[in-house]
């Protein structure tokens, strides 16, 4: 299977009368078109369109998903499948990307707490979405609607604007500014081709505790599937979306799953290091019962293909810490050598122990940091959406938000901050 | 301005004399003495050893809490700026006095403080989480690195620098995790530390996984008509008015307690320090969490030889994995060296 990523890098957003990336590399978009195509009179009272850009004084709050915009000009299925598209398979052809954009979804979501993404100062330095040129969407339920059917009307919007952009400036004559092909052969093929290599398979761990903590997959809440093999492409045109975004330093946004950074890099080193054989999805859910049946099902799948070696990423923390584990003690018991992506719950002083569960056998761990650590954002001149949501949100406590506009909060409340995708450079190490 | 500062050693460092001196109680001297000297030499005209407060390594260790105010006492008597300890290299009752002075001076006066071990030195497992020790060699062969690390480090803390990490400033890691930003994304790292995972290459976990200390079990007891058994507790059973002061919450010490002709360890003599459980039910008969009554039947009707002559107990309430660690070793060593054959331990 092979897909083509045709990439548009994007420099700045602003609004205009049509949607197209103009010859600086800017784009530019209809707000009027915009809107119009995300409306949801049903549950949305109603959808305010904003910009935010790399180095500004603006906080986005309470951020809610950032979506890569992408569109599939060349193959099979439409991007985010079963939840924007038809549920084809995806993967291969080609698809555009606007690469530098973002869009991100920002919702006073009753009862919840979602994150915070700073574009300049202390937050830009741990939020990846202070990098990217932001169309925001800001949300107002309407009255009555209940709180599920408005996260979802909320996540369905992001999804929607995302593929909406990519797709104008395909049909305004978008010419992509590089082009990334992705392939890896059937698996009988690639076993001849790199005969000798270690095979390397990729154990995704996605969140699934319900409420606000879910991942949906073709538009299947992952809660509900035995673990499966996808094709490392099909994320890449957005078959795993987000559904959640509590303590959003962990959470993987959209975004992340689009760039996945292991895929990318089992791919830059596959055929050399390795034989990257595939991705294994899994979930996270509460019960011990459900934790057994995925993880025996996912490492079985795993020694069906004969794997040698697993990178296993997590999702979450504290709870999906027993998942991790048991993940590992299981794959190395099969003999399958694995890694570990991590964040830390080690306190605010850093003194406590990070994980709630530990194996000897998890002798091979990278850490995203330690989630607990203090930050002081400074005050900035705009604020997208509700600041006043700071005290609420997780990793905010009472307090957090002082009266000349700072707010002193734990890493965990920036979105992506501690993403154990490894998406950052962050990390810890012992002093 | 030159600091003043206070330097802390033992009776050997001291020149006073070796074991035999052990007992040497605190004392307070004017200016420096023994590797004082050297420290003097690096520290210049910007720091001065004001004072040196000595104390034989046995005495401390006997007597902590009384040495450890003494210490502290004489040390704030020359008003210090900061004080220093050791270095106490691999000693081990040394490397225990100069981890309490400075955990205490830390603590109790709020001024820098500094000490140097060899990172096996029994002080580092129990001291390195709330003071800095600087990593030295196992021998007093290694003070000429050991002083300019300590000096380096004590200077810095004076003049309001912050503490970096454990290979920058040499210090013994305290076990504190502390974010960082690397060259490479977590992504790119794992799979580089996959790959050499798999061609059996060394790599560096960014995460230690916390070490259960598992001690396999020693062999089955084969005769056992001959055989001596000890009691030894957690379950906080003390001979009445807890005599020795075990904690009832986080215990610093165990208790050594002669059963020699008890026949029962009832509710007039014994009673539970513990403050982790209801204690109603041990405390109205203490046989319950210490089974003397039913050893000593045991005992009479031959199914073993010898009810060992005394029982240690502590409390297994919040007590640090290091204290329990450091009282095991010392009561197995005991028990050992009575040619105790088996041990029943209860806990609560």
């Amino acid at each position: 299977m092979k897909l083509e990523l045709c990439k548009i890098n994007i420099k700045s957003v602003k609004w205009g009368v049509s949607t197209e990336v103009l010859k600086d590399g800017t784009l530019q978009v209809s707000k009027e078109e915009l809107l119009a195509f995300v409306a949801d009179d049903e549950n949305l009272k109603s959808v305010k369109l904003d910009i935010a850009l790399p180095g500004e004084s603006v906080r986005i709050v309470p951020v809610k998903d950032a979506i890569q915009p992408r569109y599939k000009i060349e193959g099979e299925g439409q991007v985010f499948p079963g939840m924007v598209s038809d549920v084809e398979s995806v993967g291969s052809g080609k698809t555009l990307v606007l690469d530098g954009a973002a869009v991100v979804t920002c919702g006073r979501i009753v009862g919840f707490q979602e994150g915070i993404v700073d574009m300049s100062g202390k937050g830009a330095e741990y939020t990846p979405f202070s990098k990217t040129c932001n169309v925001v969407l800001v949300f107002e339920p309407k009255e009555g609607v209940e709180v599920y059917a408005y996260e979802k009307a909320c996540r369905l919007a992001g999804l929607k604007a995302a593929m909406y952009l990519a797709k104008r400036v395909y049909e305004s004559g978008g010419v992509s500014d590089k082009t990334e092909t992705y392939e890896i052969a059937s698996f009988a093929e690639s076993m001849k081709s790199y005969a000798g290599l270690p095979k390397v398979a990729y154990l995704y761990m996605l969140q699934t505790q319900g409420l606000l903590h879910d991942t949906y997959v073709y538009g299947i809440d992952a809660k509900k599937i035995l673990p499966t093999i996808l094709h490392p492409n099909e994320t890449m045109d957005g078959a795993i979306v987000s559904g959640n975004c509590v303590s959003a330093c962990d959470k993987n946004s959209t975004y992340v799953h689009q760039n996945n950074p292991v895929i990318k890099s089992l791919y830059e080193r596959n055929g050399k290091d390795i034989n990257f054989i595939g991705v294994i999805i899994t979930n996270e859910n509460v019960t011990l019962a459900d934790k057994k049946r995925s993880s025996a099902f996912a490492v079985k799948i795993a020694t069906m293909f004969g794997v040698d070696g697993l990178v296993i990423s997590e999702e979450g923390f504290g709870n999906p810490d027993a998942d991790l584990i048991m993940n590992c003690h299981r794959a190395e018991a099969a003999g399958i050598k694995t890694v570990l992506i991590t964040d830390e719950y080690a306190g605010r002083d850093g003194a406590s122990q990070s994980l709630a569960d530990a194996a000897v056998e998890a002798n091979a761990v990278v850490t995203a940091g330690n989630a607990n650590m203090i930050v002081t954002l400074p005050p900035m001149e705009r604020v997208i959406g509700f600041t006043e949501y700071a005290n609420v949100i997780a990793g905010g406590f009472d307090g957090s938000l002082k009266p000349d506009g700072s707010i002193e909060v734990e890493l965990q409340a920036i979105t992506g901050a501690t993403c154990e995708l490894g998406f950052n450079k962050l990390g810890a190490e012992t002093w | 301005m030159t600091y003043k500062i206070v330097h802390y050693i033992n009776q050997f460092f001291a020149g006073i004399g070796g074991e035999e001196k052990a007992d040497f109680r605190p004392e307070s001297r004017e200016g420096a003495v023994g590797p004082g000297i050297a420290f003097k030499a690096v520290f210049g005209k910007e720091a001065e050893i004001v004072g040196t407060v000595i104390c034989g390594d046995g005495y401390f260790a006997e007597n902590m809490d009384e040495a450890s105010e003494k210490v502290l006492k004489m040390i704030a008597a020359f008003n210090p700026d900061a004080v220093i300890a050791g270095p106490a290299f691999n000693a081990g009752r040394y490397g225990t006095a100069c981890g309490a002075v400075s955990d205490a001076v830390g603590k109790k006066l709020g001024i820098p403080v500094v000490t140097g071990m060899y990172p096996e030195n029994p002080g580092v497992d129990m001291y390195s989480k709330d003071i800095y020790i600087i990593k030295t060699s196992d021998s007093a062969r290694g003070i000429k690195d050991a002083v300019p690390a300590m000096a380096k480090f004590i200077m810095k803390a004076l003049k309001g620098g912050s503490v970096g990490s454990p290979a920058e400033d040499g210090y013994i890691e305290r076990g504190i995790r502390v974010n960082c930003f690397h060259e490479k994304i977590g992504a790119v790292r794992a799979v580089d530390m996959l790959i050499k995972k798999l061609n059996g290459e060394e790599f560096t976990t960014e995460y230690p996984m916390p070490v259960f200390d598992r001690v396999p079990p020693a062999e089955p007891i084969k005769d056992m008509k001959n055989a001596l058994i000890a009691l030894v507790t957690s379950g906080g059973i003390v001979p009445k008015g807890n005599p020795d002061r075990i904690e009832a919450s986080s215990a610093s010490k165990y208790g050594t307690y002669s059963i020699a002709g008890v026949k029962s360890a009832d509710e007039v003599a014994y009673a539970t320090a513990h403050g982790g459980y209801d204690p109603t039910y041990a405390n109205s008969d203490p046989n319950r969490v210490l089974p003397v009554d039913v050893l000593r039947e045991m005992e009479s009707s031959g199914e073993f030889k010898k009810l060992y002559d005394y029982f240690f107990s502590t409390v297994g309430n919040g007590t640090s994995v290091a204290s329990a660690k450091k009282f095991g070793a010392e009561i197995g060593a005991r028990l050992k060296k009575d040619g105790v054959d088996a041990v029943i331990l209860t806990s609560t």
